[in-house]
């Protein structure tokens, strides 16, 4: 029987998986391509965000199983620093150019609704039950994503150009979706987690047949990071993660407790 | 970049409303992603079940300036109203 220690980093890394991208998104309020654009991302934001707060709000209380004081959603988010971070390095990937953030986006959508769908089939009932609800978001966030992508790569060659570049340059972040290590693989074993592993193939025949649409060619697999027990689900993350962190978590950090 | 898209007119039907009624207009590059657009744009507070787009361009209007010939005829013929026929007592809510 795994331990409580361990679902409670699975349920971080569900949780911070959503808030890191969350925060991305909320990057570009104000400053998306057109107006249109900038409603519809910042509402995936918030469907990610409020993901997030159930799967940190259930990590708080496991937490608090083995007698410790259980943290908050809010302690969770705004007082860890980034080794205590357990997200994928794909999405802490700062937003670049509108395609860099799409590509990001479209790359964790695939993966995401497919891990999503088998957490609905968890033994823990209340994994099932966020899954359940997070995935009908994310079965329009892929739904989205995907049409942009297509759109851009199958676009003018400026947009070509830079669909195939952001996916050129983030694709070293995928392997690590796939890479289950001994947390995963003992919560996989008594059912409550799902075997990212087996999403592979799945997502590989999803992202090729939407780059088959949006004429953009499959990177070829070179190193992939943070694979090895040694990524964003561990706590080893790339600079990034620090300096949306700072900014994120300033305010709470500047102002413990504070109430608006 | 947002000049270059077409207008498109957004129709929601409500949770409970018989038709559509038109909510705004948007920008989109085809009536794909108008829709997808709108559903962002116009039905996040759960507003709605269906959505309609039509081009902008594609929706012909009435002249204000036509306003007196098209509708004032109709102001003194009250007899086009239903409301000469005598009702029933046992018949209620009409």
């Amino acid at each position: 029987m795994p331990g409580h220690g361990q679902l409670f980093d699975y349920l971080l890394r569900l949780g911070d998986n959503g808030l890191v991208l969350a925060q991305r998104l909320g990057e570009w309020v104000g400053k998306g391509p057109v107006l249109e654009e900038d409603i519809a991302s910042t509402n995936v934001g918030l469907d990610l965000l409020g993901q997030a707060r159930l799967w940190l709000a259930y990590a708080g209380e496991v937490e608090a199983r083995d007698g410790k004081p259980g943290r908050s959603e809010d302690q969770l988010a705004y007082l860890r620093d980034s080794a205590g971070y357990r997200n994928l390095l794909l999405v802490e990937q700062p937003n670049g150019n509108y395609a860099d953030t799409i590509a990001r986006q479209f790359l964790f959508d695939q993966w995401h609704v497919l891990l999503l769908g088998q957490l609905t089939l968890s033994r823990d009932e209340r994994i099932a039950g966020i899954a359940a609800k997070a995935v009908k978001e994310a079965r329009y966030h892929v739904e989205r994503s995907t049409d942009w992508v297509v759109r851009l790569g199958d676009g003018t060659e400026l947009s070509h150009g830079r669909m195939q570049a952001a996916i050129d340059a983030l694709w070293m972040y995928t392997g690590e979706m796939f890479a289950v290590d001994a947390t995963e693989r003992a919560l996989v074993d008594t059912g409550i987690a799902a075997d990212a592993a087996a999403l592979e193939p799945h997502w590989r025949s999803a992202v090729q047949a939407a780059f088959d649409e949006a004429t953009l060619a499959v990177p070829t697999d070179s190193w992939m990071q943070g694979t090895r027990e040694r990524g964003g689900k561990q706590g080893a993350h790339t600079e990034h993660l620090s300096h949306m962190l700072a900014v994120m978590q300033s305010l709470p950090r500047a102002h413990p407790n504070a109430q608006w | 970049m947002s000049s270059e898209w077409p207008l498109w007119e957004v129709f929601i039907r409500s949770q409970h409303g018989l038709a559509h009624k038109h909510v705004g207009s948007l920008h989109a590059p085809d009536a794909g992603m108008a829709i997808k657009n709108a559903r962002d744009v116009y039905t996040r507070r759960n507003e709605g079940i269906s959505i309609w787009v039509a081009r902008s361009s594609d929706i012909h209007a009435s002249s204000p300036g036509d306003r007196a010939a098209l509708f004032e005829p109709s102001n003194d013929k009250v007899y086009r109203h239903p409301t000469f026929f005598p009702m029933p007592e046992e018949v209620k809510h009409i």
